[in-house]
């Protein structure tokens, strides 16, 4: 079916001359910039200054409503439990099931219209006032809408059982005559009330019958004459059948009965028996179905649809669903009688009664500023079975394609975005990737929330993400100076190469400063030090340094020697080792043993050999000194464990 | 869709170009008065201004920012023959209490012989990379081996298109099924009928890169240029602005092993075709997921379209000026509602406000 050719809303950025100039654009994440500026100039600009602003702009401004937050998180917990419990219920149970989970949704939207009712009736901006109110109006529409949706859909209500539903669904909906009722039930002398009958026939019209009964009651009882009009009509009224929910009855016996009634109530009416009293002739009349009647009743219905479910009520009360759309059409037609032309809510209504599930869809969705209502509806009529899948390009079906926009939406807040992820996890063909664009987008404002996002990422084996957002935040914190904070955050994204680096920086600092910093971090790498080379490098002589500390000697000089025989230290790294070895040497015990003491000679010759002549003359005095000390203290050292290792013990 | 924000930019002439970072919490602006504006986004939403200086010696044509894990990085390229690449550093404490940050030149890419016209990262999966395109037909391909040293970029790859470029764009797609991608749109408005979008791709076996496609049928100047992000299609979808908006799916076939040098061939489609700016269209730029493109023309607006889940592509917005002032910078959220917005007319309809509802 194609979409009619509607005009795209317009959207007005003050202060720009589109006449004069263009508009140039990038998108956000969540937002676009959108700015003043004139294409097509070869040399540069107008040499005068530019008055332009930047326009930061946004599509869904209900996400930032404090007071719709309940609404989207509340869902969400619905919506996560109608996924979960697809195979526990079949038949029967599963469509009570489903029916109890179209009522939650509808009553997180009644509770959400009461915290926007207070909040309009407290707020004293008038602005902030009347944006409340239109919210207001604007859930109550939603409501109304899914209500006619779960009886006709979800309930998939029968003939019978679907009147009492609608007249269900009149009495809840239609609250513009409830001050009169009020008005005229708390009065003195009710039947003196100048409303009185009309408040009768409200009652008549929404099918409560009890209710104009009992004020009948009082008509009589105030006003002798009527009495025995009163009776009459308070007889008919009760013996009134109606559609019942059990199985006492079968449609055809209703039926049966109803026809004896309605004859019944014609026979008094052409008698003549309320020709007095022009307000229970009408009721009469009412009863009967006669259109023009109900009609001249207008003011007290407000609308097509009450017209059409009291039409029902009074004429056909055993409608079937598929029915409904003739009597829809003529009674909006019969109503709004050609003086105004149907509106958005009045279409999508009208689509509901003609079971054109598609299109209620689609008119919600124009309609709509936020996606909300239409991606949970239809989830919850995908659950039912109801949509046939279309192939498309941009989703598997509609249901995902619905749900793929809402959470997207939900990418663009700073906290909703959480409710977003578990939305794509139940979209199967394209959830995933959608995900994995939006979650690397989130701003990582604190560690805090790089860890929540992290954390998301992994239990969905989303391995790229983790460790682009793990870079990110490591290169933020080197940027920082914060040494430790990258090593940790390189290690969680497995990235040797930077580890190696970090590793380099936190070496040259100790070369500067003499100490390290965040030995706590260095000290516990334990099996995460293997990431790199450098960083095994640095876990290792930060533990050289931590032997000594301890006075461990003997294995402190173990671990020196082999960190350069093992090429686990960097050739630029040798000289400082040697130098810490320096210590060890002039020990009044003798430590290295022999043979440690010529794989220190060997390794010292190594890098002396190792420079080239232009070096060594490149080499200060501070240098070549060093290498001299070294010599010696070798030496001396090698003099004193030949001697102790070639005398025997006790000796 | 409304406007939440505005800020002055106080630029001394033209704006040129605007672009937010990865996260869309800074923005950066450039301008014919030489000098590239940084803005960061507070906590309460606030923009300000973070940074502003001189960065050609002729009207800096855009800006570009690359990919968070190389750090905070900008690219600039500019009338002035040359493109530029700076990095934020790390201010003294002092600075930060001012609010101020200071970015320095790491290299400036002085190879063209004309006006750079555009210049972008390639996707961050490639390496730290860019490419820039000039008004003397030339797109030429860096990159900056250490990501540590931003100081290092070498030429990798001239190319040369014949036409003078306007445009350029990576094919943002990490799949191993596919090369490294770039599209080239071209402005030339000789009067003749070439190709004036050109696709390369880069070839494993020559280690260069070759032109895989040529859009035979956009012949007219072509100003923007755009790939979709891919959605883990195996298929590649491509907008071009040039007298109108059009998008092209190009799928790629087998691979041909011949002497080509392992270069896919396409098949290539046009999607979509919208003339509704009834005039030439400057800029087209996909959002995050490539589910709507925003293309700007010379009729002052900016338009969105989207494609529906029956993938029939609409207009789905507008966005136009209308002249009237604004009263200096507003930083308050503006709350109204969108002329024409459907929102007012369901409530409309619920309240029974129409005119036909009451007994007249």
């Amino acid at each position: 079916m194609e979409e009619p050719d509607a005009e795209p809303p317009l959207m007005v950025v003050p202060g720009v001359d589109s006449a004069a100039r263009q508009l140039c654009f990038e998108w956000g994440p969540a937002e676009m910039l959108v700015c003043e500026t004139l294409f097509g100039g070869r040399g540069g600009g107008e040499g005068r200054p530019s008055s332009s602003c930047v326009f930061v702009v946004r599509k869904d401004q209900d996400i930032y409503i404090q007071t719709l937050r309940k609404l989207f998180n509340e869902s969400h917990g619905i919506f996560i439990g109608l996924q979960r419990s697809e195979e526990e219920f079949a038949g029967k149970s599963r469509k009570t099931q489903l029916v109890q989970v179209s009522k939650n949704y509808r009553s997180v939207i009644r509770a959400c219209m009461e915290d926007m009712h207070q909040a309009a009736v407290s707020a004293r901006d008038p602005a902030l006032h009347s944006q409340y109110s239109t919210q207001v109006s604007i859930l109550s529409a939603m409501e109304l809408i899914w209500n006619l949706c779960e009886i006709l859909f979800v309930e998939a209500a029968v003939a019978g059982p679907l009147l009492l539903r609608l007249l269900d669904w009149v009495r809840l909906h239609v609250c513009d005559v409830d001050n009169m009722v009020r008005e005229v039930l708390s009065s003195e002398n009710p039947s003196k009330h100048e409303l009185f009958w009309n408040v009768v026939d409200v009652f008549v019209l929404q099918g409560r019958m009890d209710e104009a009964r009992h004020l009948l009651s009082k008509e009589a009882s105030a006003n002798p004459t009527s009495v025995n009009m009163c009776r009459i009509l308070d007889d008919l009224m009760k013996k009134m059948p109606v559609p019942s929910l059990g199985n006492t009855q079968t449609l055809t016996e209703m039926e049966l009965k109803w026809q004896h009634w309605h004859e019944e109530c014609q026979r008094y009416l052409q008698d003549g028996t309320f020709a007095s009293n022009s307000h229970m002739e009408s009721i009469c009349k009412i009863l009967l179905g006669d259109e023009n009647a109900i009609l001249e009743k207008k003011e007290l219905m407000t609308t097509w649809y009450h017209f059409l479910v009291t039409r029902l009520l009074y004429s056909h009360p055993t409608v079937k669903p598929m029915e409904l759309r003739f009597y829809a059409q003529s009674s909006m037609d019969l109503f709004l009688g050609g003086e105004s032309s149907p509106e958005p809510l009045d279409t999508i209504l009208m689509a509901a009664f003609e079971f054109e599930l598609h299109q209620v869809i689609k008119e919600c969705s124009i309609a709509l500023s936020n996606w909300w209502f239409v991606a949970h509806l239809t989830d919850l009529l995908d659950h039912c079975k109801l949509l046939q899948s279309h192939n498309l390009y941009f989703g598997s079906n509609m249901r995902e394609f619905l749900l793929l926009e809402y959470a997207s939406g939900l990418f663009s807040h700073y906290s909703l975005w959480q409710l977003g992820v578990d939305y794509f996890d139940h979209c199967p063909e394209y959830g995933r990737v959608y995900l994995e664009l939006h979650i690397e987008r989130i701003p990582l404002n604190t560690e805090q929330k790089a860890l929540k996002v992290l954390r998301i990422c992994e239990q969905r084996q989303m391995h790229e993400q983790v460790r682009s957002i793990c870079k990110i935040m490591a290169m933020k914190a080197l940027r920082n100076n914060r040494l430790g904070s990258a090593l940790s955050w390189s290690i969680r994204a497995k990235d040797a190469a930077f580890a190696t680096l970090i590793s380099d920086r936190f070496l040259k600092d100790y070369c500067e400063k003499g100490c390290f910093s965040d030995l706590d971090l260095i000290d516990n790498l334990g099996p995460s030090m293997l990431l790199s080379d450098r960083l095994t490098f640095l876990g290792k002589y930060r533990e050289f340094h931590r032997l000594y500390g301890e006075k461990r000697f003997s294995e402190a000089a173990k671990l020196l020697l082999m960190l350069m025989t093992a090429h686990i230290a960097p050739c630029s790294f040798w000289m400082t080792l040697l130098t810490d070895a320096l210590p060890l040497l002039e020990q009044k015990e003798v430590i290295f043993s022999a043979e440690q003491t010529y794989e220190l000679m060997r390794c010292l010759e190594d890098l002396t050999a190792g420079k080239s002549d232009k070096q060594k003359f490149q080499d200060d005095d501070v240098e070549t000194m060093k290498v001299e000390m070294l010599r010696l203290a070798l030496a001396r050292n090698l003099a004193r464990v030949i001697v102790k290792e070639g005398t025997l013990e006790g000796s | 869709m409304f406007v939440a924000r505005s800020i002055a930019a106080d630029h001394r002439d033209l704006i040129h170009d605007v672009s937010f970072d990865f996260h869309g919490r800074r923005m950066a602006t450039c301008s014919s008065d030489q000098s590239v504006k940084v803005w960061d986004k507070s906590e309460n939403g606030d923009w300000h201004c973070t940074a502003s200086w001189k960065t050609h010696s002729g009207s800096v044509w855009r800006v570009t920012w690359a990919h968070p894990e190389f750090g905070q990085v900008l690219a600039s390229c500019s009338f002035d023959r040359t493109a530029a690449v700076w990095e934020e550093i790390v201010g003294e404490s002092n600075d930060k209490l001012r609010g101020q940050s200071h970015w320095v030149k790491r290299t400036t890419l002085v190879d063209s012989r004309t006006s750079v016209t555009d210049v972008k990262f390639a996707p961050k999966h490639i390496g730290l990379m860019l490419a820039t395109c000039s008004a003397d037909g030339v797109v030429r391909i860096y990159e900056a081996p250490d990501v540590m040293n931003l100081s290092q970029w070498s030429l990798q790859h001239e190319i040369s298109c014949k036409l003078s470029c306007s445009c350029i764009s990576w094919n943002p797609s990490s799949s191993r099924a596919h090369s490294p991608m770039i599209a080239v749109g071209s402005d030339d408005n000789s009067p003749n009928i070439l190709a004036k979008v050109q696709i390369y791709e880069y070839s494993e076996n020559t280690r260069k890169y070759a032109k895989a496609e040529a859009l035979m049928t956009v012949t007219d100047p072509v100003h923007d240029i755009a790939f979709a992000p891919n959605l883990g299609r195996s298929f590649h979808i491509l907008a071009v602005a040039t007298k109108d908006v059009r998008i092209f799916t190009l799928k790629p076939l087998r691979k041909e092993l011949t002497s080509s040098g392992g270069l896919t061939k396409f098949e290539i489609h046009i999607a979509a075709q919208f003339d509704n700016h009834n005039s030439q269209v400057w800029r087209v730029s996909w959002n995050i997921t490539g589910t709507v493109l925003a293309s700007s023309g010379d009729d002052g607006c900016v338009r969105l379209w989207k494609a529906n889940y029956m993938d029939n592509w609409k207009c789905t917005g507008i966005l136009k000026g209308n002249g009237s002032p604004v009263n200096g910078s507003s930083q308050q959220g503006i709350f109204n509602a969108s002329l024409g917005s459907a929102n007012t007319s369901l409530q409309n309809s619920l309240n029974g406000s129409s005119a036909g509802r009451k007994q007249s």
